[in-house]
């Protein structure tokens, strides 16, 4: 975007147009990504592996009881379309917030909550509740979920904050990979002497929204929504953490709180996002950092627009999922593993020049 | 992060004066004893975990029975020792040596110990299209096959996308997506197995070496061989890599050249053990970085192909008789659990040459 040089008498525009993108562009962009989510939703609703006329789907939704006598599309979108639209739609939400929360907080543009092993721990704890202590209730589950990824969060932020690894992407992704795997083989161990957990296991960790229980969305709701208001609360104090840790403390943030809050953020959001749809890697990356190109660096509008674009990612993948491969479907987390990675890739090689 | 380069001695001045001389012959000298010594502990320390690998189990073997099964002798013990025994404690140390040279190699010539073959996704690749091939029904040599073209295609894309800046943390970073994008394909061929054979897959992806045919242990050694006399060969070359690109280039090596044959070997390598053991975590990735520390200095292959099988022997004996229970975990599970914190660690404290700059 660097005009050249001219020799034009006019006033130049202002620097700052060029720093990032110009307001009217952002909220244009903003409500672009807004509708491609309700596009993205519609769809979701629409298409599947039974073909039901957008007529049926319609009529099945404004009939919230299902009526007295329901028919097979009725069945379908109630029993299977909402649920897994609501649920895709609140873990990408999720995620795609706790990527931009986790790249602010460690000022690192490849944190990404499935990156960096905090799902995994999620899983751990999952697995471990389902296996020895026969857990099924959603919010048993739950407090599991949250019990793992804290304890996975503040080992990688622990790392991160070693000065080596903060600094460097490479170090901290290798030292997320670490965690991954180290949390994997207890995974695997707790799983080798229980096959019907295993069976379970295996749908659940390549994430997917089938067969997830809808009541597992209402009873996690309110995780969600207070993860999503921590999240927005810091805004402030996440633009302030860009500038740098000095920086930061002469604006008058206090900086161990400020990660404190950060980290129980992302904690809310991982864990209620894993418990719902599985470990999902590459949303928290991709939502934040497409955010960042569409309403550039402010958190308080980076946060909303990249929760948009993480549910339209999930929602988009699972609906695609659903049409690849018609008898059967791919899962969602496989869909955005293949989508994911391509674009990390291509994120790695455009920072050429920025020294990674 | 300085740039120093590893401990060779800076060039000498043109016309060292006979002092200088006289230091570097001593400082190579206390190098390459310092080497010998490390071997000869890792030799002695592997003689002691093979014995004891051999004596000890559910029916233990005193050491004189053992050798004496080992020269021929007849009955059930020789059995037990040449039968269930030896193989296992063959393919763990062919395994572990393989995994060990795979990774030093690649971390010494991409000039950064964060890339490894378990790390930039090269076992990755090679798993994927295994339990790929697994899934389809494959067998022994198929399944040989479909590992190393996983490898390979893992390696080419990871080298043709990292570009010219083939060194540095681009490289593993790109690997790790690379790794990621393995994984999504070894969730869909999970999910896509029977129960039994996702079972099956899913043992094979820990990474064990309980099952050992006889073939499997030659096919690894063979290749191992091979490797390790292709770099002996090709030993002033890969020192060469050592220094940076231009410095090699002017010293008349072809850096690009060697390292696309590095990394294939490595591949090559890292593809055969997997196929046969499975991924055995993390065993390429710490070998280097613990030679290096035993060694004290400069990349150190040969050290780092005794530490891999060491690991992995000594954690397959940990696995066996150490852990509680009736469960007896496979090696990888117990090279993930201790190699994790030990891997985390690495990278927090750091070596004093941890990187050099992209």
């Amino acid at each position: 975007m660097n005009a050249a040089p001219t020799l034009d008498l006019e006033p130049r525009p202002p620097r700052t147009r060029s720093r990032r993108p110009p307001r009217r562009r952002a909220l244009l962009g903003a409500l672009l990504l807004l509708l491609l989510l309700l596009a993205a939703v519609a769809v979701s609703l629409a298409v599947g592996a039974r073909t039901i006329s957008p007529g049926a789907v319609l009529a099945a939704l404004l009939d919230p009881a299902g009526g007295s006598s329901p028919d097979t599309a009725t069945v379908v979108v109630h029993e299977l379309r909402i649920p897994r639209t609501v649920i895709g739609l609140l873990a990408g939400l999720a995620l795609g917030m706790a990527g931009v929360v986790m790249q602010g907080v460690t000022r690192n543009p490849v944190a990404d909550p499935g990156l960096l092993g905090v799902n995994a721990g999620a899983a751990f704890a999952v697995v471990l509740g389902i296996s020895l202590v026969g857990i099924t209730a959603p919010l048993g589950l739950a407090a599991f979920a949250l019990l793992g990824s804290l304890a996975a969060a503040v080992l990688i932020g622990t790392i991160a904050s070693s000065a080596r690894a903060g600094s460097s992407p490479a170090v901290l992704v290798v030292a997320g990979a670490a965690v991954t795997a180290g949390l994997t083989s207890l995974t695997t161990l707790v799983l080798l002497g229980d096959p019907a957990a295993l069976d379970r296991y295996r749908f659940w960790t390549v994430g997917s929204l089938t067969g997830r229980d809808v009541e597992m969305a209402t009873t996690l709701a309110p995780l969600l929504v207070l993860g999503v208001l921590t999240a927005l609360g810091l805004s402030r104090a996440l633009d302030a953490l860009a500038l740098g840790d000095d920086v930061a403390r002469g604006l008058g943030f206090r900086l161990l709180p400020t990660r404190g809050a950060a980290m129980a953020a992302i904690v809310l959001l991982c864990a209620t996002a894993t418990a719902l749809a599985g470990p999902l890697v590459f949303v928290g990356l991709l939502g934040a950092h497409g955010a960042r190109a569409v309403v550039g660096g402010a958190h308080l509008r980076l946060l909303p627009v990249a929760g948009v674009l993480g549910a339209t990612l999930v929602l988009l993948a699972d609906t695609l999922g659903r049409v690849v491969a018609p008898p059967g479907e791919l899962e969602a987390g496989i869909v955005i593993a293949a989508v994911g990675a391509p674009l990390l890739i291509a994120l790695i090689r455009s920072r050429r020049a920025a020294g990674l | 992060m300085t740039a120093t380069a590893p401990t060779l001695p800076t060039p000498a001045p043109q016309d060292p004066t006979p002092r200088v001389r006289e230091e570097l012959v001593a400082l190579r000298r206390r190098i390459a004893r310092r080497a010998t010594l490390v071997a000869l502990v890792l030799v002695l320390v592997l003689l002691g975990l093979s014995l004891t690998a051999l004596t000890v189990g559910s029916a233990t073997v005193g050491p004189l029975e053992v050798i004496g099964a080992l020269t021929g002798a007849e009955g059930t013990t020789s059995f037990v020792v040449l039968g269930l025994r030896l193989p296992r404690l063959a393919l763990g140390l062919v395994v572990g040596a393989a995994l060990g040279l795979a990774g030093a190699l690649l971390q010494a010539v991409v000039r950064n110990p964060l890339a490894s073959p378990d790390i930039v996704g090269l076992t990755g690749g090679a798993s994927a299209a295994a339990v790929l091939a697994i899934a389809a029904g494959a067998t022994g040599a198929a399944v040989d096959s479909a590992a190393l073209l996983g490898a390979l295609v893992a390696a080419t894309l990871v080298f043709v996308l990292s570009g010219r800046g083939v060194t540095g943390t681009r490289f593993v970073v790109i690997g790790v997506a690379v790794a990621f994008l393995a994984n999504g394909f070894l969730g869909y061929a999970l999910t896509r197995a029977s129960l039994t054979g996702a079972r099956s897959a899913f043992f094979w992806l820990v990474g064990s070496v309980g099952s050992a045919p006889w073939g499997d242990v030659l096919r690894v050694g063979a290749t191992l061989t091979v490797v390790a006399l292709v770099l002996l060969l090709a030993r002033r070359r890969l020192s060469a890599l050592a220094l940076d690109d231009d410095t090699a280039r002017a010293l008349g090596a072809h850096p690009v050249a060697t390292r696309v044959v590095a990394i294939l070997l490595s591949s090559v390598l890292a593809a055969v053990a997997v196929a046969v053991a499975g991924p055995i975590a993390f065993v390429a990735f710490v070998s280097g970085p613990i030679a290096r520390r035993l060694r004290g200095s400069g990349p150190a292959l040969a050290t780092a192909t005794l530490v891999g099988a060491t690991v992995v022997v000594a954690a397959d004996l940990v696995g066996q008789h150490l852990v509680p229970g009736t469960l007896q975990p496979p090696v990888g599970l117990i090279t993930g659990a201790l190699g994790a914190p030990f891997l985390i660690w690495l990278l927090v404290r750091g070596e004093r040459r941890k990187e050099s700059p992209a």
